[in-house]
């Protein structure tokens, strides 16, 4: 590294006002959640679960208790339905290898969709590596997957399907339940896995309702602590481990449960569910903001996703054309607005984002894109804040731009 | 996708805020470009060269990152009153060095830049049908890599038409 963010964290110094968007990447934990999970460290229940002493059955009793909390926001039968994972990561890689393993002698395909997150694509790659046929279900202009060929895709073969109930970078909010029918009819034996970590605590969604297999969800995505997921697993449907160790009350995660970031994870679920509605709609309002000011006030933009109910009600997300995305996110940080975009230049070749590509974006529409999403928290003076940096540093960047790459 | 830390050093930092010679030369003698949109990464030179093969001005456009913005920043100002023969010698590691250091994964931005100077120079004495004895026939590293680089992003982008009529 031959770095020094020093400078580039004092060039910082003195903004009037900072507005954390980047919730996609990780999040602003309140005060409250943080409040509830401190005294798990050194004042109770800091014991290992399983163990015959005091502290330990105080963890037991403190994690069971986090557990019905989330399990019934989910809409679980029971609490053993509940699966710890250090992460959304960590629930998506445990609910493809572990189905895949132990349906092995079943079938060899799985089934995901073109916009799925990177730790269900990657991981099917991986699993194509070792044998399984993997086909991934294209998406239409907007993100929507497509119903046709789903069911065309589905066969006897099929052991898996995994598609996303919310998608995590344009905010498409899947036809999941459809989906769900399609999978069940043609073949009723294979598991149906939805990453539903841009769904829980943010539209309607519980397994009571949508009856599917597996559904993972991220304890930050709701502004709970980083480090911390959990993998449904509807009971009856067979799982196997894919770490191995000493086991705990989780039965498909080895290792000492994390007591505080359950508490805290159980508390962030509680605050997202308390006031649902309201939450949602305020969200919704500020996001409708952010996006009408950016195109009413930028020319040569296009929001990537639906419009209204059908995107998530936290998600903005917008290409700037002749704007690349890293200098944008730079300019916009200098100016107190943290948001990330759609490609990482790390490589010779700028990677832009495989949800963008999916959706038809040309390669220079999706390197100048930014992802934002909203939280109850925020508020209409933050987005007004952000409505006056976003066009001056557009501005700037496309200046620096000037004609070069004008196609 | 993967994403790594980058960490900008102070001078990356400034060259990025305020850039030095920025923006098209309506009286360029030369004009170069190197990169494409597609790879996120493209620069525009020109150069202002007098009768003595002396660059007595430079300036740069940049549609990529801020390491692309500061290394074609710094190449401009390097050049400055600079021997044609003189800019020739500029290697991407003595701009990387220039520029104060760069993250590894954006060497590639130093490398665009150098492209893009020696492209330009190239263009001025093919233009003139001269060459000089220092000028190589054989491509600099830079140039290869700038035209490795654009070669790429046309199979990509035809990859992805042929995806599309699937």
């Amino acid at each position: 590294m031959t770095g020094n963010v020093k400078e580039l964290l004092k060039a910082h110094e003195g903004l009037k006002r900072e507005v954390y968007l980047d919730i996609e990447n990780s999040s602003i934990v309140p005060k409250e959640v943080i409040d509830t999970m401190l005294p798990y460290y050194n004042q109770r229940a800091y014991g290992n679960p399983t163990l015959t002493h005091k502290p330990g059955w105080e963890a037991y009793e403190t994690i069971m208790g986090s557990t019905e909390k989330i399990a019934k926001f989910l809409g679980c039968k029971t609490l053993e339905e509940v699966n710890f994972t250090p992460g959304e990561t960590e629930a998506n890689n445990l609910a493809l290898m572990g189905a895949a393993l132990s349906m092995k002698d079943k079938g060899k395909k799985i089934v995901i969709s073109e916009i799925e997150p990177l730790s269900v694509l990657h991981v099917a790659d991986m699993l194509n590596k070792r044998g399984f046929a993997i086909a991934k279900i294209p998406v239409d202009s907007e993100g929507f997957i497509n119903l046709e060929k789903l069911e065309k895709a589905i066969d006897k073969e099929t052991v898996l399907v995994s598609l996303a109930a919310v998608n995590h970078e344009i905010g498409t909010i899947e036809p999941i339940k459809e989906a769900l029918e399609i999978v069940k009819d043609k073949n009723p034996k294979a598991i149906f896995h939805t990453p539903a970590s841009d769904a829980y605590g943010k539209i309607h969604f519980n397994v009571k309702d949508l009856d599917v297999d597996l559904a993972t969800i991220s304890s930050y995505k709701i502004l709970g602590p980083r480090g911390i997921g959990a993998l449904y697993v509807k009971e009856g449907v067979n799982m196997e481990r894919i770490l191995e160790g000493q086991i705990g009350t989780q039965k498909l995660w080895p290792g000492v449960e994390n007591t505080p970031l359950i508490v805290g994870f159980a508390k962030a679920s509680e605050l997202a569910f308390k006031n649902f509605e309201e939450n949602v709609n305020h969200m919704r309002r500020l996001r409708d903001e952010l996006i009408d000011g950016v195109i009413g006030k930028i020319s040569d933009v296009r929001l990537n996703g639906p419009k209204g109910d059908k995107r998530a009600p936290d998600n903005v997300n917008i290409s700037f054309l002749k704007c690349e995305g890293e200098a944008l996110t730079i300019e916009l940080s200098l100016n107190g607005v943290y948001v990330s975009s759609g490609s990482a230049c790390t490589r010779r070749l700028l990677q832009p984002s495989h949800v963008l590509v999916a959706i038809g974006r040309k390669f220079a529409e999706a390197h100048g894109s930014i992802l934002m999403k909203v939280t109850r928290y925020h508020t209409e003076e933050d987005i007004n804040y952000v409505l006056e940096v976003i066009p001056k540093a557009v501005e700037r960047i496309r200046g620096i731009v000037g004609s070069t790459g004008v196609e | 996708m993967s994403r790594v830390p980058l960490p900008y050093n102070p001078k990356i930092l400034e060259l990025f805020r305020n850039p030095k010679n920025l923006g098209r030369m309506e009286d360029a003698t030369v004009t170069a470009v190197a990169g494409n949109p597609a790879c996120g990464d493209m620069i525009t030179f020109y150069l202002k060269i007098n009768d003595q093969d002396v660059i007595e001005r430079a300036s740069f456009e940049s549609y990529g990152c801020a390491a692309n913005i500061a290394t074609s920043s710094i190449v401009t100002e390097m050049v400055k009153g600079m021997k044609l023969e003189e800019a020739w010698k500029i290697t991407w590691k003595s701009v990387v060095e220039a520029v104060g250091g760069l993250p590894s994964v954006k060497f590639h931005c130093g490398i665009l830049a150098v492209g893009a100077l020696k492209r330009a120079i190239r263009t001025y004495y093919k233009r003139k049908d001269f060459s000089p004895d220092w000028l190589q026939k054989e491509p600099s590293f830079e140039e290869k890599q700038a035209l490795e680089e654009e070669e790429l992003a046309k199979i990509l982008s035809k990859r992805m038409k042929m995806e599309e009529e699937k």
